[in-house]
């Protein structure tokens, strides 16, 4: 079901559709239809366990659905070959929830583990990149070459982003990114997160509680409700006579940051 | 020079050099278009000015602008204003996110010498197994405090722990410790043979067997097995804890970790070892007697009856008064290791190593001082 108005197939970067996801007898996507468009900012809500990272790890390539189609820049993820699988994973950089970097490597390092992989560039290029990179998310110089564990949780998120854009992807993935940030830290996260997609033409699938972010960057909202997928922009969800989606525009919080956001 | 006309058409102006940005400057192109930039070497004194023209540039992305960066860098210091003109509204919020990232110093880490290192190196590890072992020391104590205060006051003891540990730690380990028993008896008694059939002393295979299975090979075997499964397993079961901090979660609630996580543990070992080493005493010398049948024509019922001779009670018991102490040892260090681990998973797998070797290496270097004892005492 969809708020907005159609678009042209051809801004298409993702499409999900019907897809039906299930874990032993536990039915956590029925029927869930998206669409997602070239340069704009996605955010999924939805309630504590009702399918949200499954939904990206599905995007991803990291559970496979019990049924339905996801087509992501044009390919069917289930049918494609290994290695066209990998280059299109290069192409989507992804930022799990606590960040999920490399333990035994720098930060420096995990940073540069896509591009060594992906790219010939010349190492001292690399090294320019990471570092740009690693300045790009907000982390102070010398965290490069500390290693995960030593950091804080907001600046192993910090450092997650930028391994996330490494490569410079068409699509990033974000689950719960500002999550663990402070609130100064979040609002520049943001505002990071729009500039690039403004650069790059990047488009943003985010996974996220925080309604600041929901109301400051997202051009549309899907909401994960009942194992079915709403999507709609903050004014159009807000009209939608459903309890929970009520109660999570309309509490306190939601207008609060609604308010604020608008 | 077709390559360089997707990203770069130079234009000469009088004292001014333009360049005109096309194509995509992005990553997939980035090798190249570096060789492209570095290519561009104006005659020194040529022209003074560069305008770099981004009107007709299709795509950038952050490699690109970085690169862009370094450009104008080279031409500032080789003493040329660069200007950079008709930049895309799309574009510059990126080029001013990179480049402002761009300026942050780069951190050079710090110099190595390789001798002055390796004496910091040396001396380190000399104070870390230094304070090491004093930290080894006073968690004997602890341990062995919180062991007494709980067999002092027996409702503080886990049961279910202990329970579940003796279960994991004893019944699951018997098939494994059964069958590599077996074997190492089968194999004693076939090289026994093999030697003592030379000087038609066949029948001594028993005494051979019977000594050292129930002196030294069994307690050894279970030690070994022991340290590699469950030692192991203790150093990564608390260190997963740890790294999940639910070390810290019992602390705060007022629990002790020693009394809740250590204490079952080695409880459980120290009653479950003695036992295993009975039981592979006895598979061990049901190998050895198994092999002996086969080999040399003992049959079991001469087999106990030789074995009566040389073996009295004293070296029966020997295994038994062992056993507990190795199993102190396995528990104390897997479960010490697991405690000291720090933060990573790396650190779990790192002291799961440092578990099992350390075990292994204490209970031989204690079984050692323990067979000295023993002949000094006559046992």
């Amino acid at each position: 079901m969809t708020l907005t108005q159609p678009r042209p197939a051809a801004d298409t970067v993702m499409r999900i559709r019907g897809l039906v996801t299930r874990f032993g007898g536990h039915l956590v996507h029925d029927g869930v239809d998206l669409d997602v468009f070239r340069g704009e900012v996605l955010g999924v809500v939805g309630a504590s366990g009702s399918g949200k990272s499954v939904l990206l790890k599905a995007v991803v390539g990291l559970v496979h659905p019990s049924a339905g189609t996801i087509e992501v820049l044009g390919h069917d993820i289930g049918s494609l070959s290994e290695n066209r699988r990998i280059a299109l994973q290069a192409r989507c950089g992804v930022l799990f929830q606590d960040g999920a970097l490399f333990s035994s490597l720098t930060v420096a390092q995990n940073v540069a583990v896509p591009l060594v992989e992906h790219t010939g560039l010349p190492p001292a290029l690399i090294e320019e990149v990471v570092r740009v990179k690693v300045a790009m998310v907000g982390l102070p110089a010398d965290a490069a070459l500390k290693y995960p564990s030593q950091l804080s949780g907001g600046m192993r998120k910090r450092a997650g982003l930028a391994r996330a854009l490494a490569l410079d992807p068409e699509i990033l993935l974000l689950d719960e990114p500002t999550a663990g940030l402070d609130p100064i830290g979040a609002a520049a996260f943001d505002q990071l997160i729009g500039s690039l997609q403004h650069g790059l033409g990047l488009t943003v699938f985010m996974v996220t509680h925080d309604l600041d972010s929901l109301a400051a960057i997202c051009d549309r909202i899907a909401v994960l409700n009942d194992r079915k997928l709403l999507v709609g922009t903050l004014d159009s969800l807000k009209q939608v006579p459903d309890r929970w989606i009520r109660d999570y525009f309309g509490g306190p919080r939601g207008r609060a940051a609604l308010r604020t956001g608008a | 020079m077709s390559e360089e006309q997707d990203w770069l058409v130079s234009v000469s102006d009088s004292g001014t050099l333009v360049l005109a940005a096309s194509g995509g400057w992005t990553l997939a192109a980035s090798a190249r278009l570096a060789t492209v930039l570095d290519g561009v070497q104006p005659e020194p004194g040529a022209a003074s000015r560069v305008r770099l023209d981004l009107s007709r540039l299709d795509a950038l992305d952050t490699v690109g602008a970085l690169l862009m960066r370094q450009f104008r860098d080279r031409m500032s210091r080789e003493g040329r204003a660069v200007a950079i003109i008709n930049v895309r509204p799309e574009h510059i919020a990126l080029i001013d996110a990179v480049w402002r990232a761009a300026d942050s110093e780069p951190v050079v880490p710090p110099k190595k010498h390789l001798i002055a290192d390796t004496v910091e190196a040396v001396g380190q590890a000399s104070l870390k197994a230094l304070s090491g072992s004093v930290e080894l020391i006073s968690y004997l104590g602890l341990v062995i405090a919180t062991l007494v205060r709980v067999l002092t006051h027996p409702k503080r003891l886990r049961l279910t722990a202990l329970v579940y540990h003796m279960d994991h730690t004893g019944l699951r380990c018997l098939p494994i410790l059964g069958l590599l028993s077996f074997l190492i008896g089968v194999v004693l008694a076939y090289q026994g043979a093999e030697q003592l059939r030379r000087l038609a002393a066949e029948i001594y295979v028993v005494n051979l067997l019977g000594l050292s299975i129930l002196r030294e090979i069994g307690i050894l075997i279970t030690a070994i097995i022991v340290a590699g499964r469950s030692g192991s397993a203790f150093t990564a079961q608390i260190g997963t804890m740890k790294v999940n901090q639910e070390i810290d979660a019992m602390r705060t609630i007022g629990l002790d970790p020693i009394e809740m996580l250590v204490v079952p543990r080695i409880l459980a070992l120290m009653l479950v070892m003695p036992l295993l080493t009975f039981f592979a005493n006895m598979v061990a010398l049901l190998g050895g007697a198994t092999m002996s049948y086969i080999l040399l024509d003992i049959n079991y019922y001469q087999f106990v009856n030789q074995m009566r001779i040389p073996i009295d009670l004293g070296d029966a018991t020997v295994a038994m008064i062992k056993a507990p102490v190795f199993a102190l040892v396995i528990g104390m260090v897997g479960c010490y290791e697991g405690l000291l681990v720090s933060g990573s998973a790396e650190s779990v797998g790192l002291r799961t190593t440092k578990s099992v070797v350390e075990s292994i290496f204490l209970v031989i270097v204690l079984n050692a001082f323990f067979s000295v004892l023993f002949q000094i005492l006559h046992i």
